[in-house]
């Protein structure tokens, strides 16, 4: 009961700030993907709710692959989340598609990170994770699939700058968990489960205290050979 | 005479594969179609699942049911099954070992499906891949739990038998009914409930599903399609969409899985029965609070405050829709009597389903952020507008 109240207070407080932003809305013309995307801008929008009041990520200019494979996952419930499971739960392959894209080819400066304290340990220990990974563990660094400047690269891998860490830890441990699944094989399930609790803080402490660079666009391609292996579905035909 | 037995076991598996295997393929196509209108898979299939593995919980006054596994799997699906077996379970609510089921499987409507077409989805589900899957067991209220009271409660409530054709009637009207009344059934979720849990088929109310109110087929005030042109229902029952009428929340589900994967033939012929239907008068509105009149005069100004803020853009000046939203002014969903769904298609928004007649489907922005207040004043004001009772 307490743990539903919580919720609630937390919806309620991220709800109100959609509020102050819903009537911000310039109208679009109707028959277009902007006007289609409405309902997703009421939480994703340019003035977005606060990324450290409540888990809405940014989604302008994340590799399409990336959100679209979102989409279907959250309509598979390979991804939970009740309301976006509810939103995509009777759409197309091809109308994700096109939605994803929206939100890929549009661009939006990122906010600056916020700070929050953490141990020089912490620190370095998220570092070393994110560069170098971990091989006595066999850790794969971050930047070896997310691109050495962590902005993504295309098609698929998503950029790990501008989250806040109670995003970031969310994700992993989600991942560890199973409420957050990927198409198999689901390569950061693999890797969640290498990481212990102090590891997931520390990437994710480290990661959230980088500045999101001015060109944040993901790169083209990995610099190397993946470490692992990644699933994802497959793309609606055109 | 272990021996014996462990041959005979073996010949007996070896008979049952044989049967299996003698499923033709245009059988398990029919199965796989029948199983499609029958929307199996919206409770045997858990979200994020394996087809047909169960395991989804569906919630209910008497506690909560685990679909089960009914896949080929021999130890945790129904893999043991004859296809006798399998027509007792659908046509007479009996599991293998005599128990009844309990009626959350629809087996009230399923009773009506021919043995031939029970048959197919036998075959279907057998041509499935068998997946080893164990759901968690029912968790119902203490008499709810106790299994062979439902045989009680068949004795009461359930009138098993196939459907039998009315000659009066025109071939696609029976094959409407048969589909409505059978595979499809409908009136599991549309029909009020009593007590008990079983159909109140007299009754002009639906039934709750899910948090939504599933409306009235009876009534032209609820869901009812008397009225319609043919063209129009069936575009509803395919599409999802009609006009300013679209399906959302549970029954957006229903089109997207498995209306929209129907012959036009047996939509037209659903869409024609379901216009066919009695007409009842709508169920005696439920009691609201009696406004003063500087109470509702506030409510309407605030009411009329929140719909130019955040309705206005899309359905226009006077509620009369426009392209991307539908018409409020008239639609159903504010002048019946149960706000349910109007409530919590303003809160959660949501889109109709993608189907071939509405591939890009314009969607409603959640509203969760509105106060109790303005979310009454709002529905107010919306019931207020003309064309509105």
């Amino acid at each position: 009961m307490k743990r539903f109240a919580a919720a609630i207070r937390m919806r309620c407080a991220l709800l109100l700030t959609v509020a102050g932003t819903a009537t911000a809305w310039a109208a679009p013309p109707t028959d277009s993907i902007d006007q289609r995307v409405l309902p997703c801008l009421s939480c994703h929008g340019e003035r977005r709710v606060d990324l450290q009041e409540g888990y809405v990520p940014y989604l302008y200019g994340k590799p399409a692959g990336y959100l679209y494979n979102q989409l279907i996952n959250y309509r598979e419930a390979r991804r939970r989340h009740r309301t976006m499971e509810y939103m995509v739960g009777h759409l197309s392959d091809e109308y994700l598609w096109e939605i994803a894209r929206y939100f890929a080819e549009r661009d939006l400066p990122y906010p600056a990170p916020a700070g929050e304290p953490v141990s020089e340990a912490q620190r370095a220990r998220g570092r070393q994770l994110v560069r170098e990974g971990d091989p006595a563990r066999d850790i794969p660094a971050c930047q070896s699939c997310h691109g050495e400047r962590l902005t993504g690269v295309q098609p698929n891998t998503p950029s790990l700058l501008g989250l806040p860490r109670i995003y970031l830890m969310a994700q992993l441990g989600a991942w560890r968990v199973g409420t957050r699944r990927a198409a198999a094989p689901d390569c950061m399930h693999v890797i969640a489960e290498r990481l212990s609790p102090q590891d997931v803080q520390a990437v994710a402490a480290w990661l959230a205290a980088q500045p999101v660079p001015a060109d944040h666009a993901p790169a083209a391609e990995p610099v190397a050979e993946p470490p692992l292996e990644c699933g994802s579905v497959a793309l609606p035909r055109p | 005479m272990r021996r014996k037995l462990l041959s005979v076991l073996v010949l007996f598996g070896m008979l049952l594969s044989a049967v299996a295997a003698a499923a033709s393929p245009e059988q398990i196509e029919r199965g796989r179609y029948l199983a499609r209108a029958g929307n199996c898979a919206g409770c045997h299939t858990a979200p994020g699942g394996a087809d047909f593995a169960g395991g989804r919980a569906v919630h209910s006054p008497f506690g909560t049911f685990y679909a089960p596994n009914i896949t080929a799997d021999p130890d945790t699906g129904i893999g043991r099954w004859s296809v006798e077996q399998f027509r007792q379970a659908l046509q007479r609510g009996r599991r293998p070992d005599g128990s009844a089921l309990y009626p959350a499987c629809p087996y009230p409507n399923f009773t009506r499906v021919h043995a031939a077409d029970i048959d197919a989805i036998y075959a279907y589900l057998r041509s499935l891949p068998a997946v080893r899957q164990s759901n968690p067991p029912h968790d119902l209220a203490t008499l709810a739990s106790l299994r062979p009271l439902m045989r009680v409660w068949q004795w009461l409530y359930f009138s098993p038998g196939e459907f039998r054709p009315d000659p009066a009637k025109s071939e696609r009207w029976n094959r409407g009914a048969y589909l409505v009344e059978g595979l499809g059934h409908c009136s599991a979720c549309h029909a009020e409930r009593n007590l008990f849990g079983a159909e109140d088929r007299e009754s002009s109310r639906g039934g709750l599903v899910q948090g939504w109110y599933a409306p009235s087929l009876y009534t032209p005030a609820e869901a009812g399609l008397q009225g319609w042109p043919l063209e129009r229902a069936a575009a509803l029952l395919r599409h999802g969409k009609a006009g300013d009428a679209s399906t959302m929340g549970p029954m957006a589900d229903v089109v997207f899985n498995s209306l929209q994967y129907l012959d036009e033939a047996d939509i037209l012929a659903m869409a024609e029965y379901l216009r066919s239907l009695p007409e009842r008068p709508a169920a005696a509105p439920g009691r609201r609070i009696r406004l003063s009149p500087q109470q509702r005069e506030a409510a309407l100004a605030l009411g009329s405050k929140v719909y130019g803020e955040h309705c206005r853009d899309c359905h226009g000046e006077a509620a009369q829709g426009s392209e991307v939203a539908p018409r409020l002014a008239g639609n159903r969903v504010l002048t019946m009597d149960d706000r349910t769904n109007l409530v919590q298609i303003i809160r959660q928004g949501g889109y109709p389903p993608s189907t071939q007649g509405d591939p890009r489907p314009f969607g409603m922005p959640p509203f969760h952020a509105l106060s109790e207040r303005e979310l009454d004043a709002v529905i107010l004001y919306l019931r207020e507008q003309p064309g509105n009772p």
